[in-house]
């Protein structure tokens, strides 16, 4: 696209704007003071697209994740999620954005139900009281509903952190490694749920160790190597061998 | 490095010289001499400040010659004030901008201010116990002084515990927005409650309470001691920003050694 | 922006709310704070009266100090919790990725922490009628102890998530919250005198206490997304 296009897609009233990227990355860099997470990434994800971030520890994956849900601020470069940057349109982003991180991050003393309550009136969600119920039904804590999260465990509060993640049917959904910690059936639905959201035309965007899972739920992948992009592009044709090449070659590319 | 660090202030400088060659010159000038000629003014000025508090000055016929030191207490606590007024300012600009140097420029001035209180405190203690016959007492000014002391203090403490991290340098910039509170508070204080504190001097539109060569004394002191932190103020900011150039060349180096490229 | 301003303050309204009515849940269902507050609070009104061998005459000058420092030392305490929870779980990332303002994090912190506090205040002050036999139990200690538990917790809401995002939690009490917290205690002490000895001519502690809350809340709701920001 040259620049004159591109300015004058910018012309035209948000709304009117051609559908945007789902995910926009340029030149992104992120230092925690002088150590740099990332070191300048250009890539970007259609709508509907399913991503696979790829890379080994301390690749940059979760500071990429971070910043996309608007919880790092970018020291260089852009990000749009949705269309929208994520530093003065931060608003707009995490209203459509769903993140679920590392740990569960759902309040221990509540309720299952009570948590994804609080969550749905954080979203300002009318139906918050019937989409909770049907994500607890969805993941299989119908049971637990009642119960302290401080008794579930760590698949059920996985499960519960995903429902949470998803109360407000968010355009682009972030899953930092959501297979650790699930039993088979848990990953089973983790998939269904994934593919469920390509149907729809909902981007996913995760991260996650286990190769052969990343490559088939992906129809995008990214792979990161000492904070570089080393790939940026289609799922199709990638083997896990092929990934293991470029975490060996390292961030040359 | 050196190239880098001068040549957007040298670009600019050739710009106004070119446009208005007087101030360039002007500007230039200071640049080279700017620094020593300073030096030269505070330290005349301090000398002129002894002289005229020690000799120039009459001797208080109630407080006898303790009062002198009155003479140094007012522009010490006035330039604590301004001090940490720039430690707001700096604090405030510096999140704003996220330009490092407001960060500097706040932390030198809560240094300065610190050891500008404590000057204060002290020289205000002596001055007690001589006309008071108390080393401390418990009012009002002393009370928010000390107040003044320890949030400053703490705000020091907390940049040696962080080290220089972006995120140490906006929460001490939030402590230095949020402690100078105190110094209004301090100021005012006198008009809040009883105090044994003398009531303001030189208050803004009120007529002199003072003899002439009193307020001559104070007026000569007060320069000099703005100069001083003035001169102070230059220094230890130039201090501080080669030590954050080190440690980051030192955190780079480190960086390096770790993965060669 | 399609969320028009008058939604999304309304928006930002309701989110104040829940975030407070799940803080409370929280807490209640813990109770650790509030039974550890309260009897910290009460234990100090005791040691003060031995510290101080306090008779009748004494109990006047001594008993409005006595009795806002046991209230400072309970919130103290309570916010110490607080970041201590904070930091093991993170729970301000649950919340930061959230469509909500920081300002709203913040000032549900805020009253979060003033019903806390004021709950255990609510038991803490009879005892103290009591055992000091002074008579505070009046309509005017209820706009005092408001204002100076507002100050309280302001301060300590926005220093307990400094704290916990610098790790620098052991410098936190004694040297970033005290020196702050001191003008509120200083206030709220003299106002609370002023209720059985008025002194003539007095400042207007209450005003004085009043604005400070005012300052302290405005700029921290401002300030408050720089220092919980990565």
């Amino acid at each position: 696209m040259s620049a004159q296009v591109i300015r004058a897609a910018e012309a035209v009233a948000p709304e009117a704007r051609a559908k945007p990227a789902a995910i926009r990355v340029e030149r992104l860099v992120k230092a925690f003071d002088a150590r740099p997470a990332l070191r300048g990434i250009t890539f970007s994800v259609t709508p509907g697209a399913t991503l696979t971030i790829f890379g080994p520890n301390g690749a940059g994956k979760t500071t990429l994740l971070r910043a996309l849900a608007t919880l790092a601020r970018p020291t260089a470069g852009t990000i749009e999620v949705g269309g929208f940057d994520v530093v003065r349109e931060a608003h707009e982003v995490r209203l459509r954005t769903g993140y679920v991180g590392h740990q569960p991050y759902i309040y221990e003393d509540l309720t299952a139900r009570e948590n994804l309550l609080f969550f749905a009136r954080m979203y300002g969600l009318r139906d918050g009281a019937a989409r909770a119920d049907a994500l607890l039904a969805r993941m299989e804590l119908t049971a637990k509903a009642s119960e302290r999260v401080r008794t579930l465990s760590r698949g059920q509060a996985q499960r519960l952190a995903l429902a949470r993640g998803l109360i407000h049917d968010p355009e682009t959904l972030l899953l930092d490694e959501p297979d650790t910690g699930l039993d088979e059936v848990a990953l089973a639905l983790l998939e269904r749920l994934i593919e469920e959201r390509r149907a729809r035309g909902q981007t996913t965007a995760l991260t996650t160790h286990n190769l052969e899972r990343g490559l088939r739920l992906a129809s995008e992948a990214l792979t990161l190597v000492g904070g570089r992009a080393a790939y940026s592009g289609p799922a199709d044709g990638l083997s896990a061998e092929a990934v293991l090449a470029l975490y060996r070659k390292g961030g040359a590319a | 490095m050196q190239t880098v660090i001068h040549s957007p202030g040298e670009r600019r400088l050739a710009d106004i010289q070119r446009r208005a060659p007087v101030i360039g010159a002007a500007l230039r000038w200071l640049r080279r001499y700017g620094e020593w000629a300073l030096l030269v003014l505070t330290a005349a000025g301090m000398m002129l400040t002894i002289w005229a508090s020690f000799v120039y000055a009459p001797t208080e016929l109630v407080e006898g010659p303790i009062q002198r030191i009155f003479y140094a207490h007012v522009p010490l606590a006035w330039n604590s004030y301004v001090a940490f007024f720039f430690t707001l300012a700096g604090s405030a600009l510096y999140l704003w901008r996220r330009d490092e140097r407001w960060d500097s420029f706040a932390r030198v001035n809560a240094e300065i201010g610190l050891v500008f209180t404590t000057l204060t405190l002290m020289s205000g203690s002596f001055w007690g116990r001589g006309f008071q016959g108390a080393w401390w007492w418990w009012d009002a000014r002393l009370t928010t002084s000390l107040l003044m002391w320890f949030i400053y203090a703490g705000y020091l403490a907390l940049r040696s515990y962080t080290g220089r991290t972006a995120q140490g340098a906006r929460a001490a910039a939030v402590v230095g927005i949020l402690g100078f509170i105190v110094t209004p508070i301090n100021y005012l204080s006198v008009q809040w409650w009883n105090t044994l504190h003398p009531q303001p001097i030189l208050e803004l539109g009120a007529q002199a309470k003072l003899p002439g060569s009193m307020v001559a004394a104070l007026m000569i002191s007060l320069v000099s001691f703005t100069l001083l932190y003035a001169l102070l103020l230059i220094e230890a900011y130039k201090l501080e920003r080669t030590q954050a150039l080190v440690a980051r060349l030192r955190a780079e180096a480190e960086l390096l050694e770790a993965e060669p490229e | 922006m399609n969320a028009t301003p008058s939604r999304g303050a309304r928006l930002a309204w309701e989110q104040l709310w829940a975030i407070v009515w799940k803080d409370l849940r929280a807490e209640l269902r813990t109770r650790q704070a509030w039974m550890s507050m309260g009897l910290f609070a009460l234990l100090t009104l005791v040691v003060f009266n031995f510290a101080f061998d306090l008779r009748v005459q004494d109990q006047r000058a001594v008993g409005p100090g006595a009795l806002w420092v046991s209230f400072l030392f309970a919130s103290v305490l309570g916010l110490a919790r607080n970041i201590t929870m904070e930091q093991d779980r993170g729970p301000m990332d649950r919340l930061m990725a959230l469509p909500v303002d920081r300002s709203v994090v913040y000032l549900a912190k805020v009253i979060g922490n003033v019903l806390v506090i004021s709950a255990v205040e609510m038991v803490a002050l009879p005892v103290f009628a009591a055992l000091y036999n002074l008579p505070v139990l009046t309509l005017p200690i209820i706009p005092i102890t408001l204002l100076g538990t507002i100050g309280v917790a302001a301060i300590g809401a926005q220093y307990a998530a400094l704290a916990a995002n610098t790790r620098a939690r052991e410098l936190l009490t004694p040297l970033l919250i005290f020196p702050l917290i001191t003008p509120v205690v200083i206030g709220a002490v003299r106002a609370t005198e002023a209720l059985f000895s008025p002194v003539y001519g007095d400042a207007p502690w209450l005003g004085l206490l009043a604005a400070f809350d005012v300052i302290v809340l405005s700029i921290s709701a401002v300030t408050f997304q720089f220092v919980v920001e990565e």
